[in-house]
């Protein structure tokens, strides 16, 4: 029931964004945007399963990195549109979450984070040496300048009339989008979805089946936990949401390369930003991402990309070491002493 | 017919030299991870630490990689003793370890990185020696000295370490630091102590790996992560904390990488690693020798 | 005629070429109260283990309420009315006291209904079971703030709210002082005259005695032992496994 009226609220808040967004109407603020609501749905991700179970995952690039080179292969295999994309790269890299949950369940956590970071290197082998999505020379994809709303493929859901678009014509002007702002929307769509699910589970069931798995398995099993099955639900919505953002990042760069991305910043800012924030709930990552993703924008633009990475780097080791339960511990401590 | 069992043969040589090598990397893995339990996936980073103080002081004195790496031995030991005393003080102490602990690593293995970056920059950089170039030659087969030299020094550090954990007591203290902690303190040593020591050594080890790794090919500051699934491929395979159980699956990964990149092509040779290392997790995560 | 709730045949477990347990049979009938001793080393705890499913014995069968459980896992063991406390507790330590308790509600419980019950009947459920252990006024902290033998209580009420048919205990005394021990074997006599069938893993003699009906003693892996707590004590074969030590 809550769960709507936090969907209801959380649309409600990203419309708001979006119309501040177009107020400002400087293409700059849309691709940074981008970049920031990307990192709350790979921050929330990491989270699910990292923060919510306690596994470690080192390998975000590689799940977000087959989300964007599935839809690389679309690209030239049959071009679709990117909600469909989206879809298609949460599934792929949903089902690798799965498989590596099977490979790795009966682990113990450090060698579960090993492995991921090994699934990655292997999936960047992989890509590197096939050549059909470009290999380790990349793939150029080709994105129109503006969108119109009203496309073929809405107008094929709609089933809009030709004549009728005659009719809507003189409107249609408001119906086109630059293409970064239509990427945008969907990354902020994503960032709902992400938010949404993560938020739900904390306060279902699955959220305190999940707390069990990080607290103790075995007494979690001695419970009644299934703590197998959980773990492969935690990996597999984990591994689903990074694909999803992945899946219209190869529209938004324009080239993509192996090394972009299965880039290690990939890696590093999905696991800094929850623990900076607080990796106990939702509001932890986004806190994270919000501060660390504009940060880095910021950083970007005014000091060099290298320097801004190194700030994440330090960040990371300073924030586990001196405030273990992040931005958000940081907060109920300070509130919890004025109450005394 | 003769000229593919040339190529056979010296693939299998060359894995047997490269095997070496990653023992050498290896071996403070396997006394970190496999017996004090400590994930330090930043193992590499400080490799790569290694391998640039070998290379500045190599270009401006010209002093021997490898003997650089020997004069580092202490600063390297009290480095390792430091980041332990960190790492215990606020991960272990308060039995946050899994997660925090990881991502302390993680953390850490990113930060030297960038720094690199920032200070050298991303072009390779490489060392000069005697024995890198010339090669040895018995009938077809080929030793190339780059390969040979890292080899025996690897096997010195392997022989050295084993003796140490051996005959010493304060090596002996380590080995049962992961078996037994109340023997440790009937024994009167304090587990934290013999554990910020073995820490110590196990960073230690990365100075020499350092050279040798500048000894074999040139550096520059990413290289390291290729070596994070290798490092754990092997101690996972050796069987956690074996020293000789590592030279062996040191060497096996080493033939593997050889023959792939020679039958295969290069490209692939950083998969091999991985893949070993997710079958051995799958299928028989007690390693080769385990039980 | 209604077998026993528990029967264990022939069960064996080794470790490397250590044999833990070697060929133990036993029975517990419904509704009894009883005790397992041995000295340390035993195999009392890898017995349990065996029996919860944590531990996957070599060979051998456990039977439990009539059907064999070997090959499920320990949480499709809980959900058949089989539960444990741990020798050491392992409370949920990031859940509140009262959280603790749900966890075997939300997926022990339920799962047995069919159905989900109701924030309210969870919530009165939990506090019926705080109460049941004197832990009502704990409710909303978390385990590091309560004391040893508040611990091992939550210990006993995790395991109890997964309302089982079957409670083994393992060690739940260890390390209370004389009146907390006292303490904990009212309850543990509660709870069975609650109708609960439970198996005691202790090493306090005094509170073995005064809760068992029957005792069972484990020497080396192997049972030495079976039959009335006052007749087994004076077993020659028991006492000198004791005073052996």
């Amino acid at each position: 029931m809550r769960t709507r009226v936090f969907l209801l609220i959380s649309i409600a808040v990203a419309a708001l964004v979006f119309l501040g967004a177009r107020m400002v109407n400087n293409d700059y603020v849309f691709f940074a945007g981008y970049t920031v609501l990307q990192f709350i749905v790979l921050a929330t991700a990491w989270n699910i399963l990292g923060g919510y179970t306690g596994y470690v995952n080192f390998g975000s690039a590689a799940f977000f990195a087959l989300g964007a080179y599935a839809t690389v292969f679309w690209h030239k295999f049959y071009p679709l549109p990117i909600p469909f994309l989206i879809v298609i790269g949460g599934a792929v890299s949903g089902i690798v979450g799965l498989g590596m949950g099977y490979l790795t369940l009966r682990l113990r956590g450090a060698f579960f984070a090993i492995a991921t970071l090994a699934l990655a290197v292997v999936l960047q082998t992989l890509v590197v040496n096939w050549d059909y999505v470009g290999g380790s020379r990349g793939a150029y994809i080709i994105r129109p300048n503006e969108i119109p709303l009203i496309g073929p493929y809405v107008q094929y859901l709609f089933l809009i009339q030709p004549n009728e678009i005659a009719l809507i014509g003189p409107y249609v002007q408001y119906l086109v989008l630059p293409y970064v702002q239509y990427l945008f929307l969907l990354m902020l769509a994503l960032a709902v979805i992400a938010l949404t699910i993560a938020r739900g589970i904390e306060r279902s069931q699955l959220g305190y089946g999940f707390a069990t798995i990080r607290d103790d398995e075995l007494a979690a099993e001695a419970s009644g936990v299934p703590t197998l099955r959980l773990k492969l639900v935690a990996t597999t919505i984990s591994g689903a949401l990074m694909g999803m953002a992945g899946a219209p990042f190869p529209y938004y760069i324009g080239y993509l390369q192996p090394s972009s991305a299965f880039g290690l910043e990939y890696a590093v800012n999905s696991i800094a930003m929850p623990m900076i924030g607080g990796t106990t709930s939702w509001v932890g990552p986004l806190i994270g991402a919000v501060l660390l993703g504009s940060l880095q924008q910021i950083a970007t633009v005014t000091i060099s990309s290298a320097v801004n990475l190194l700030i994440v780097g330090l960040l990371l080791v300073a924030f586990v070491i001196i405030a273990p339960n992040g931005i958000i511990g940081l907060v109920q401590g300070w509130t919890r002493g004025r109450a005394k | 017919m003769g000229l593919s069992f040339d190529l056979l043969i010296n693939a299998v040589i060359a894995g047997i030299l490269l095997g070496g090598f990653y023992a050498a990397v290896t071996l403070g893995v396997s006394i970190s991870f496999g017996i004090l339990d400590i994930v330090n996936i930043a193992h590499p980073a400080f490799i790569i630490l290694g391998s640039y103080i070998a290379y500045i002081v190599n270009t401006r004195l010209g002093i021997d990689p490898i003997v650089i790496s020997i004069v580092m031995l202490p600063a390297f030991y009290f480095l390792g003793a430091g980041v332990y005393q960190v790492y215990y003080e606020s991960f272990e102490r308060r039995g946050q370890e899994a997660l925090r602990g990881l991502s302390f690593f993680f953390g850490l293995l990113f930060v030297t990185e960038v720094m690199l970056i920032l200070v050298f920059g991303v072009d390779y950089r490489y060392v000069e020696a005697w024995y890198i170039g010339p090669s040895w030659r018995l009938g077809v087969m080929d030793f190339p000295l780059r390969m040979l030299v890292p080899c025996v020094a690897a096997l010195a550090l392997f022989a050295a370490l084993e003796l140490f954990l051996s005959y010493t007591f304060v090596g002996r203290a380590i080995s049962a630091v992961a078996q037994d902690q109340l023997a440790l303190r009937l024994m009167g040593a304090s587990p934290i102590r013999i554990k910020r020591i073995a820490f110590g050594i196990s960073i230690a080890t990365t100075a020499v790996a350092g050279a040798l790794l500048i000894i074999i090919q040139p550096v520059e500051p990413s290289v390291g992560r290729e070596y994070i699934g290798r490092v754990f491929a092997i101690c996972v395979l050796g069987g956690l904390g074996s020293l000789p159980g590592t030279v062996i699956a040191a060497m096996l990964l080493g033939i593997l990488e050889s023959f792939t990149a020679t039958f295969y092509g290069p490209s692939w040779a950083p998969a091999v690693a991985f893949g070993v290392l997710l079958l051995t997790l799958a299928f028989r995560p007690a390693g080769l020798l385990g039980r | 005629m209604a077998g026993p709730l528990l029967e264990v045949t022939g069960l064996s477990k080794r470790f490397g070429g250590f044999v833990a347990l070697d060929g133990i049979d036993l029975t517990v009938a419904e509704g009894e109260r009883v005790g397992l001793i041995g000295p340390n080393g035993s195999g009392k705890s890898t017995l349990v283990n065996c029996i919860c499913g944590t531990l996957v014995n070599e060979t051998g069968t456990v039977r439990f309420d009539g059907k064999a459980v070997d090959g499920l896992l320990t949480h499709e063991r809980t959900r058949r009315g089989m539960a444990r406390s741990f020798q050491l507790p392992r409370p949920f330590a990031t859940l509140t006291v009262a959280d603790n308790l749900r966890v075997p509600l939300l997926y022990t419980v339920n799962a047995r209904l069919g159905r989900a019950l109701s924030p309210a009947a969870l919530d009165a459920r939990c506090a019926e079971l705080l109460q049941l252990v004197a832990l009502s006024d704990k409710a909303a902290q978390l385990p590091r703030d309560l004391t040893q033998v508040e611990m091992r209580k939550l210990e006993l009420a995790r395991a109890m709210a997964a309302e089982p048919k079957l409670l083994i205990a393992d060690e739940s005394m260890a390390g209370l002082s004389q009146s907390e021990v006292d303490d904990i074997v009212a309850l543990l006599i509660r709870l069975n005259e609650r109708g609960i069938t439970i198996v005691l893993i202790e090493h306090i003699m005094r509170a073995v005695m005064k809760f068992s009906q029957r005792l069972i003693v484990l020497v080396s892996g192997k049972k030495i032992a079976d039959g009335r707590p006052e007749a087994v004590i004076r077993d020659p074969e028991v006492e000198r496994a004791y005073l052996g030590q």
